[in-house]
Protein backbone atom coordinates (compact mmCIF):
# COMPACT_ATOMS: atom_id res chain seq x y z
CA UNK A 1 0.00 0.00 0.00
CA UNK A 2 2.67 2.57 0.91
CA UNK A 3 5.10 1.11 -1.60
CA UNK A 4 2.20 1.83 -4.27
CA UNK A 5 1.13 5.25 -2.72
CA UNK A 6 4.65 6.37 -2.99
CA UNK A 7 5.62 5.38 -6.38
CA UNK A 8 2.20 7.24 -7.47
CA UNK A 9 3.08 10.22 -6.24
CA UNK A 10 6.74 11.13 -8.09
CA UNK A 11 8.96 14.63 -7.38
CA UNK A 12 8.66 16.10 -10.81
CA UNK A 13 11.54 18.64 -11.64
CA UNK A 14 11.57 20.53 -15.15
CA UNK A 15 9.48 17.78 -16.51
CA UNK A 16 11.74 14.69 -14.43
CA UNK A 17 10.46 12.26 -12.11
CA UNK A 18 11.54 10.69 -9.43
CA UNK A 19 10.44 8.35 -7.00
CA UNK A 20 12.34 9.77 -3.76
CA UNK A 21 11.94 13.00 -2.39
CA UNK A 22 15.43 13.21 -0.60
CA UNK A 23 18.12 14.92 -2.13
CA UNK A 24 21.28 13.47 -0.92
CA UNK A 25 24.53 16.14 -0.97
CA UNK A 26 28.12 14.16 -1.48
CA UNK A 27 29.69 16.67 0.95
CA UNK A 28 31.36 15.92 4.68
CA UNK A 29 31.36 12.37 3.78
CA UNK A 30 34.87 10.77 5.81
CA UNK A 31 35.26 8.81 2.76
CA UNK A 32 34.13 7.48 -0.05
CA UNK A 33 33.12 3.99 1.08
CA UNK A 34 30.73 5.59 3.12
CA UNK A 35 29.53 7.99 0.99
CA UNK A 36 28.37 4.86 -1.38
CA UNK A 37 26.63 2.98 1.29
CA UNK A 38 24.66 6.23 2.80
CA UNK A 39 23.77 7.12 -0.86
CA UNK A 40 22.08 3.63 -1.48
CA UNK A 41 20.45 3.74 2.52
CA UNK A 42 19.20 7.19 1.82
CA UNK A 43 17.30 5.88 -1.66
CA UNK A 44 18.38 8.91 -3.51
CA UNK A 45 18.02 9.40 -7.07
CA UNK A 46 20.16 12.93 -7.10
CA UNK A 47 23.13 14.00 -5.54
CA UNK A 48 25.16 16.87 -5.70
CA UNK A 49 28.90 17.57 -6.37
CA UNK A 50 31.00 20.32 -6.68
CA UNK A 51 34.24 21.40 -9.03
CA UNK A 52 37.30 21.52 -7.57
CA UNK A 53 40.85 21.54 -9.14
CA UNK A 54 41.67 18.24 -10.34
CA UNK A 55 43.77 16.60 -7.72
CA UNK A 56 45.43 13.68 -9.58
CA UNK A 57 46.52 11.73 -6.61
CA UNK A 58 43.13 11.55 -4.52
CA UNK A 59 42.19 8.40 -3.55
CA UNK A 60 39.09 6.79 -5.19
CA UNK A 61 37.29 8.54 -7.91
CA UNK A 62 33.60 10.36 -7.19
CA UNK A 63 33.09 9.93 -10.93
CA UNK A 64 32.50 5.98 -10.57
CA UNK A 65 30.88 5.94 -7.01
CA UNK A 66 27.91 8.03 -9.18
CA UNK A 67 28.63 5.36 -11.79
CA UNK A 68 27.92 2.38 -10.02
CA UNK A 69 25.06 3.35 -8.06
CA UNK A 70 23.70 5.37 -10.70
CA UNK A 71 22.34 8.16 -8.87
CA UNK A 72 22.13 11.03 -11.17
CA UNK A 73 24.99 13.97 -10.03
CA UNK A 74 24.00 17.50 -9.79
CA UNK A 75 26.78 19.77 -9.90
CA UNK A 76 26.74 23.03 -7.65
CA UNK A 77 28.10 26.44 -6.91
CA UNK A 78 29.55 25.99 -3.46
CA UNK A 79 32.72 28.42 -2.99
CA UNK A 80 30.77 31.22 -5.10
CA UNK A 81 30.51 34.58 -3.81
CA UNK A 82 29.29 36.40 -6.79
CA UNK A 83 27.02 35.73 -10.19
CA UNK A 84 29.96 36.31 -12.37
CA UNK A 85 31.69 33.33 -10.47
CA UNK A 86 28.70 31.40 -9.76
CA UNK A 87 28.09 31.40 -13.95
CA UNK A 88 31.42 30.18 -14.50
CA UNK A 89 31.28 27.05 -11.80
CA UNK A 90 27.55 26.75 -13.70
CA UNK A 91 29.24 25.88 -16.89
CA UNK A 92 31.97 24.23 -15.80
CA UNK A 93 29.87 21.96 -13.84
CA UNK A 94 28.32 21.67 -17.44
CA UNK A 95 31.03 19.95 -19.43
CA UNK A 96 32.37 18.32 -16.94
CA UNK A 97 29.15 16.34 -16.13
CA UNK A 98 27.75 16.50 -19.64
CA UNK A 99 24.11 17.98 -17.36
CA UNK A 100 22.28 21.79 -17.88
CA UNK A 101 21.21 21.24 -14.07
CA UNK A 102 22.87 23.12 -11.61
CA UNK A 103 22.20 24.06 -7.65
CA UNK A 104 22.97 27.63 -7.58
CA UNK A 105 24.82 28.69 -4.78
CA UNK A 106 26.02 32.32 -4.24
CA UNK A 107 26.64 33.44 -0.74
CA UNK A 108 27.73 36.20 1.06
CA UNK A 109 30.21 35.79 3.89
CA UNK A 110 32.14 32.25 5.04
CA UNK A 111 30.77 32.97 8.72
CA UNK A 112 26.86 32.39 7.66
CA UNK A 113 26.76 31.00 3.86
CA UNK A 114 23.50 33.03 3.42
CA UNK A 115 22.54 33.66 0.25
CA UNK A 116 23.34 36.69 -1.37
CA UNK A 117 19.94 37.87 -2.85
CA UNK A 118 21.14 40.30 -5.31
CA UNK A 119 23.91 38.38 -6.61
CA UNK A 120 21.61 35.22 -6.52
CA UNK A 121 19.06 36.55 -8.76
CA UNK A 122 21.76 38.12 -11.17
CA UNK A 123 23.09 34.08 -11.90
CA UNK A 124 19.64 32.84 -11.81
CA UNK A 125 18.88 35.63 -14.66
CA UNK A 126 21.75 34.29 -16.56
CA UNK A 127 21.50 30.78 -16.41
CA UNK A 128 18.14 30.41 -17.15
CA UNK A 129 19.37 32.64 -20.18
CA UNK A 130 22.07 30.51 -20.66
CA UNK A 131 19.49 27.16 -21.19
CA UNK A 132 20.73 25.93 -17.48
CA UNK A 133 17.74 24.11 -15.50
CA UNK A 134 18.44 25.96 -12.18
CA UNK A 135 17.94 24.74 -9.01
CA UNK A 136 18.11 27.91 -6.15
CA UNK A 137 19.19 27.50 -2.99
CA UNK A 138 17.71 30.69 -1.26
CA UNK A 139 17.10 32.17 2.17
CA UNK A 140 13.68 31.76 3.48
CA UNK A 141 12.24 35.46 2.19
CA UNK A 142 8.92 34.61 -0.06
CA UNK A 143 9.53 37.73 -2.17
CA UNK A 144 12.84 36.57 -3.19
CA UNK A 145 11.29 32.95 -4.01
CA UNK A 146 8.89 34.44 -6.10
CA UNK A 147 11.51 36.68 -7.87
CA UNK A 148 13.56 33.76 -8.45
CA UNK A 149 10.55 31.61 -9.78
CA UNK A 150 9.28 34.80 -12.44
CA UNK A 151 13.39 34.36 -13.15
CA UNK A 152 12.49 31.16 -14.68
CA UNK A 153 14.45 28.87 -11.51
CA UNK A 154 12.82 25.25 -11.84
CA UNK A 155 12.81 24.91 -8.49
CA UNK A 156 13.46 27.24 -5.18
CA UNK A 157 15.24 25.71 -2.34
CA UNK A 158 14.94 28.29 1.02
CA UNK A 159 16.97 27.15 4.09
CA UNK A 160 15.27 25.76 7.27
CA UNK A 161 18.15 27.23 8.81
CA UNK A 162 22.14 28.04 7.79
CA UNK A 163 24.15 25.14 5.47
CA UNK A 164 25.58 22.90 8.24
CA UNK A 165 23.55 24.61 11.33
CA UNK A 166 21.55 21.59 12.30
CA UNK A 167 19.31 23.93 13.27
CA UNK A 168 16.41 22.58 11.53
CA UNK A 169 13.60 24.91 10.46
CA UNK A 170 13.62 28.44 12.03
CA UNK A 171 11.12 30.29 10.53
CA UNK A 172 8.45 28.02 9.56
CA UNK A 173 5.68 30.39 8.63
CA UNK A 174 7.88 32.05 6.20
CA UNK A 175 8.06 28.96 4.69
CA UNK A 176 4.49 28.52 4.59
CA UNK A 177 4.29 31.55 2.94
CA UNK A 178 6.49 30.46 0.11
CA UNK A 179 5.32 26.79 0.01
CA UNK A 180 1.44 28.73 -0.79
CA UNK A 181 3.07 31.03 -3.42
CA UNK A 182 5.65 28.43 -5.30
CA UNK A 183 4.41 27.43 -8.72
CA UNK A 184 7.80 25.29 -8.65
CA UNK A 185 8.67 22.47 -6.37
CA UNK A 186 10.05 23.60 -3.05
CA UNK A 187 12.87 22.07 -1.56
CA UNK A 188 14.25 22.70 1.93
CA UNK A 189 17.79 23.23 1.52
CA UNK A 190 20.24 23.68 4.62
CA UNK A 191 19.60 23.16 8.06
CA UNK A 192 18.41 19.62 8.22
CA UNK A 193 20.09 18.29 11.69
CA UNK A 194 18.06 15.08 12.40
CA UNK A 195 14.99 13.01 10.73
CA UNK A 196 12.13 15.02 12.30
CA UNK A 197 13.39 18.25 10.73
CA UNK A 198 13.25 16.12 7.18
CA UNK A 199 9.75 14.98 8.14
CA UNK A 200 8.47 18.19 9.36
CA UNK A 201 9.75 19.81 5.93
CA UNK A 202 7.76 17.53 4.19
CA UNK A 203 4.82 18.07 6.45
CA UNK A 204 4.72 21.77 5.88
CA UNK A 205 4.46 20.39 2.20
CA UNK A 206 7.78 20.61 1.01
CA UNK A 207 8.14 18.94 -2.30
CA UNK A 208 11.61 17.54 -1.70
CA UNK A 209 14.28 17.81 1.11
CA UNK A 210 18.12 18.10 0.61
CA UNK A 211 20.75 17.92 2.98
CA UNK A 212 24.37 16.57 3.00
CA UNK A 213 25.91 17.16 6.56
CA UNK A 214 23.04 15.73 9.01
CA UNK A 215 23.88 12.36 6.95
CA UNK A 216 27.67 12.83 6.23
CA UNK A 217 28.61 13.71 9.65
CA UNK A 218 26.31 12.07 11.65
CA UNK A 219 28.32 9.27 14.00
CA UNK A 220 26.66 6.33 11.96
CA UNK A 221 26.17 7.77 8.28
CA UNK A 222 24.34 5.05 6.98
CA UNK A 223 22.53 4.92 9.40
CA UNK A 224 21.13 8.22 9.16
CA UNK A 225 21.16 8.02 6.28
CA UNK A 226 17.93 5.37 6.17
CA UNK A 227 15.85 7.49 8.91
CA UNK A 228 16.23 10.47 6.47
CA UNK A 229 14.65 8.15 3.44
CA UNK A 230 12.20 6.78 6.22
CA UNK A 231 11.66 10.48 7.54
CA UNK A 232 10.88 12.12 4.03
CA UNK A 233 8.32 9.40 2.97
CA UNK A 234 6.48 9.83 6.83
CA UNK A 235 6.52 13.21 6.18
CA UNK A 236 5.13 13.24 2.61
CA UNK A 237 2.43 10.39 3.56
CA UNK A 238 1.83 12.19 6.82
CA UNK A 239 1.15 15.70 4.49
CA UNK A 240 -1.51 13.68 2.16
CA UNK A 241 -2.96 12.06 5.23
CA UNK A 242 -4.14 15.40 6.50
CA UNK A 243 -3.20 16.06 10.07
CA UNK A 244 -6.02 16.84 13.00
CA UNK A 245 -5.87 20.32 13.88
CA UNK A 246 -4.88 21.08 17.55
CA UNK A 247 -6.45 21.90 20.18
CA UNK A 248 -6.37 23.41 23.86
CA UNK A 249 -8.42 20.75 25.50
CA UNK A 250 -8.76 16.60 25.11
CA UNK A 251 -11.42 15.05 22.63
CA UNK A 252 -12.04 11.76 24.32
CA UNK A 253 -11.45 9.12 21.04
CA UNK A 254 -13.43 6.78 22.87
CA UNK A 255 -17.36 7.26 22.92
CA UNK A 256 -19.44 7.47 26.31
CA UNK A 257 -22.38 5.65 25.04
CA UNK A 258 -22.83 2.07 26.72
CA UNK A 259 -20.35 3.15 30.03
CA UNK A 260 -21.37 0.99 32.89
CA UNK A 261 -23.42 2.26 35.68
CA UNK A 262 -20.77 1.59 38.62
CA UNK A 263 -23.15 3.55 40.91
CA UNK B 1 60.32 24.65 -29.23
CA UNK B 2 57.38 25.07 -26.34
CA UNK B 3 55.01 26.83 -24.17
CA UNK B 4 54.57 27.76 -20.35
CA UNK B 5 51.66 27.44 -19.27
CA UNK B 6 50.01 28.09 -15.25
CA UNK B 7 47.93 24.75 -15.10
CA UNK B 8 45.81 25.10 -11.41
CA UNK B 9 49.04 27.09 -10.23
CA UNK B 10 51.75 25.46 -11.18
CA UNK B 11 53.90 26.69 -14.54
CA UNK B 12 54.05 23.31 -17.07
CA UNK B 13 56.17 23.48 -19.99
CA UNK B 14 54.75 21.85 -22.94
CA UNK B 15 55.03 21.30 -26.83
CA UNK B 16 54.34 24.37 -28.91
CA UNK B 17 50.54 24.28 -30.07
CA UNK B 18 49.43 21.54 -27.69
CA UNK B 19 45.49 21.23 -26.99
CA UNK B 20 43.73 21.11 -24.79
CA UNK B 21 43.00 17.63 -25.02
CA UNK B 22 47.23 16.60 -25.51
CA UNK B 23 47.49 18.69 -22.45
CA UNK B 24 45.01 16.44 -20.32
CA UNK B 25 46.78 13.41 -21.39
CA UNK B 26 50.26 14.72 -21.12
CA UNK B 27 49.29 14.94 -17.37
CA UNK B 28 47.73 12.13 -17.49
CA UNK B 29 44.29 13.28 -16.38
CA UNK B 30 41.09 11.16 -17.53
CA UNK B 31 38.83 13.60 -19.09
CA UNK B 32 35.30 11.95 -17.81
CA UNK B 33 34.17 14.25 -15.04
CA UNK B 34 36.69 16.89 -16.00
CA UNK B 35 35.88 20.78 -16.94
CA UNK B 36 38.61 23.45 -18.49
CA UNK B 37 38.93 27.00 -18.74
CA UNK B 38 41.45 29.14 -19.73
CA UNK B 39 41.93 32.18 -18.90
CA UNK B 40 38.44 32.45 -17.18
CA UNK B 41 36.59 31.48 -20.34
CA UNK B 42 35.31 27.79 -20.15
CA UNK B 43 36.57 25.73 -22.92
CA UNK B 44 33.53 23.92 -24.72
CA UNK B 45 34.38 19.61 -24.26
CA UNK B 46 33.60 19.17 -28.06
CA UNK B 47 36.54 21.78 -29.08
CA UNK B 48 39.08 20.38 -26.67
CA UNK B 49 40.75 19.04 -29.41
CA UNK B 50 41.30 22.12 -31.47
CA UNK B 51 41.89 24.88 -28.94
CA UNK B 52 45.63 25.33 -28.68
CA UNK B 53 47.17 26.83 -25.74
CA UNK B 54 49.98 29.32 -25.41
CA UNK B 55 52.70 31.09 -23.34
CA UNK B 56 51.06 32.65 -20.55
CA UNK B 57 48.02 31.11 -20.56
CA UNK B 58 46.19 30.29 -17.27
CA UNK B 59 44.48 27.06 -17.55
CA UNK B 60 42.41 25.73 -14.98
CA UNK B 61 41.26 21.92 -14.69
CA UNK B 62 38.96 20.89 -12.61
CA UNK B 63 37.12 17.24 -12.01
CA UNK B 64 33.75 16.94 -9.25
CA UNK B 65 34.53 16.75 -6.18
CA UNK B 66 31.99 15.74 -2.61
CA UNK B 67 30.09 18.93 -2.08
CA UNK B 68 26.96 19.72 -0.58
Amino acid sequence: MTTIELHSDPLVIAGESFRSRLILGTGGAPNLELLEEALTASGTEITTVALRRVDPSAPGSLFEVLRRTGIRPLPNTAGCFTAHDAVRTAQLGREALETDWVKLEVVADERTLLPDPIELLDAADQLVDDGFVVLAYTNDDPVLARRLEEAGVAAVMPLGSPIGSGMGIRNPYNLAMILEAAGVPVVLDAGVGTASDAAQAMELGCDAVLLATAVTRARDPVRMASAMRHAVEAGRLARRAGRIPKRLYAEASTSDEGLADMG
Amino acid sequence: MSDLLTVNGDGVPVPAGTTVSELLALLDIEPRGVAVAVDGEVVIRRTWGERSLATGERVEILSIAQGG
